[in-house]
């Protein structure tokens, strides 16, 4: 008999650690899209949920915990899509704020403008509202020439 | 309930309740003007908006998907045997079938066009979105507020691309002052409401988009003033979208978005 604390807890490790597809050194814990790991009636039920409405990674984050959690010995899992509440990066932490900045992508700060993730400086441009994903858009540092990439405020 | 006959692969033969009614209308919106963006793929003027007008179709489809699923569950609910799944209403409908508004459908056309056309659809999203946060299902609600703050980028980009061509060169000018005189009658088609609908808009289930019609107006107005448009409010418009009647421009975008699943019907990959 599996002991279903044990089991519980050994599934939210696992799915916690794995990384996003597009922001690899940020976890799906750390970018809120885990919400919850439950053993339901014998099935690990992993609840996700999806950043933007059009992001294609949210399919393979589904296929990501899948396959971990099969690897890992569970043989009866689910993943489903809550949408209530809907995502917000203003519940990222200041720790995963600061995780994105040392990756070179400026963190969302909601009503500012991004400051340059490489030296700092408030003198910044946006290139482009729709960057290299659908979370992040381009910007210039005027100050030291560099294009970052910026995490929008959602 | 009669039984439905459906042919494996043809068409699905929706029970229109009109909360069904609804949800399609607003899911076909966005699944036909992502595709209208769609289209725009390695065509755009710079590469920046190529990804630009990708990750806007890319932001419909994906709240297409949400509204079809949500289909799926209401008809599923009424009559499980049917297992709809959200592909099932994008790809086993004819035209007649679509509840989209007209103005979604419209041709691309030039580049002023598409961002005449999103600027009057984004508008109103926006406001709508932004109303349904108020609606008593809370899992629609919290669609409409992540689709509301992806439409608010949507409004700003294409509002921005509007003054930067209305107030730009002549020949800018002339396509973008070309585009809104020409697209301009189908934006009232966004407001009408249907009278079965009512009832749900009375308990809070939906929200009557006719009431957002002079909100809507001044943004637009507030635009086309900065792109220092000459603006004049059709005295018709444009309709029958909702109630299935489309121009031939649906027919033509729905056999390119429909082609593999009509040919290898249960295809997936
Ligand atoms: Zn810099």
């Amino acid at each position: 008999m599996v002991n279903e604390t044990t089991a519980q807890e050994t599934a939210w490790a696992i799915a916690s650690a794995l990384p996003d597809p597009e922001i690899p050194a940020l976890t799906i814990a750390e970018l809120g899209i885990l919400r919850s790991v439950e053993l339901m009636e014998g099935v690990i039920t992993v609840s996700i949920t999806p950043t933007y409405s059009g992001c294609p990674a949210t399919e393979m984050i589904k296929g990501d915990i899948e396959t971990a959690l099969r690897d890992a010995g569970f043989s009866a899992v689910a993943v489903r899509l809550i949408h209530s509440p809907a995502w917000t990066t203003d519940t990222l932490s200041a720790a995963t704020l600061e995780k994105l900045r040392a990756e070179g992508i400026a963190p969302p700060h909601r009503g500012q403008a991004p400051h340059c993730p490489l030296c700092g400086s408030s003198a910044v441009e946006q290139i482009a509202a729709f960057g290299s994903t659908p979370c992040k858009s381009l910007w210039r540092c005027i100050t030291c020439r560099e294009p970052f990439d910026h995490f929008k405020c959602h | 309930m009669s039984a439905i006959c459906e042919v494996p692969g043809g068409n699905i033969a929706v029970a229109e309740t009109p909360m069904l009614r609804w949800v399609l209308a607003y899911a076909d919106d966005a699944l036909i003007l992502g595709h209208r963006l769609s289209e725009w793929c390695s065509r755009a003027p710079s590469m920046e908006e190529d990804m630009a007008l990708a990750n806007l179709g890319l932001d419909l489809l994906g709240q297409a998907r949400f509204l079809y699923s949500h289909a799926a569950t209401l008809e599923n609910a009424a009559q499980p045997a049917l297992e709809r799944s959200e592909d099932d209403y994008a790809y086993r409908r004819d035209a007649p079938q679509f509840r989209n508004a007209l103005l979604v459908e419209q041709p691309n056309g030039d580049f002023a066009a598409t961002m005449v056309r999103h600027m009057l659809y984004a508008s109103f999203a926006d406001l709508y979105w932004r109303a349904s946060l108020a609606v008593s299902d809370p899992a629609i609600a919290a669609f409409a507020a992540r689709s509301e703050k992806e439409i608010a980028y949507h409004e700003r980009h294409a509002a921005d691309w509007v003054i930067r061509l209305g107030d730009g060169t002549a020949e800018s000018r002339r396509r973008a002052q070309s585009a809104l005189d020409g697209l301009l009658a189908f934006a009232d088609e966004l407001f009408e409401t249907e009278a079965d609908q009512l009832p749900l808009m009375a308990a809070g289930a939906i929200i009557d988009p006719a009431r957002l019609r002079d909100a809507y107006r001044h943004r637009i107005e507030q635009i086309c003033a900065r792109a220092t448009l000459s603006l004049a409010w059709p005295r018709w418009h444009q309709s029958g979208g909702r109630q299935g009647r489309h121009g031939e421009h649906l027919g033509h975008l729905l056999a390119e978005l429909q082609f593999l699943p009509r040919a290898y019907p249960g295809a997936s990959w």
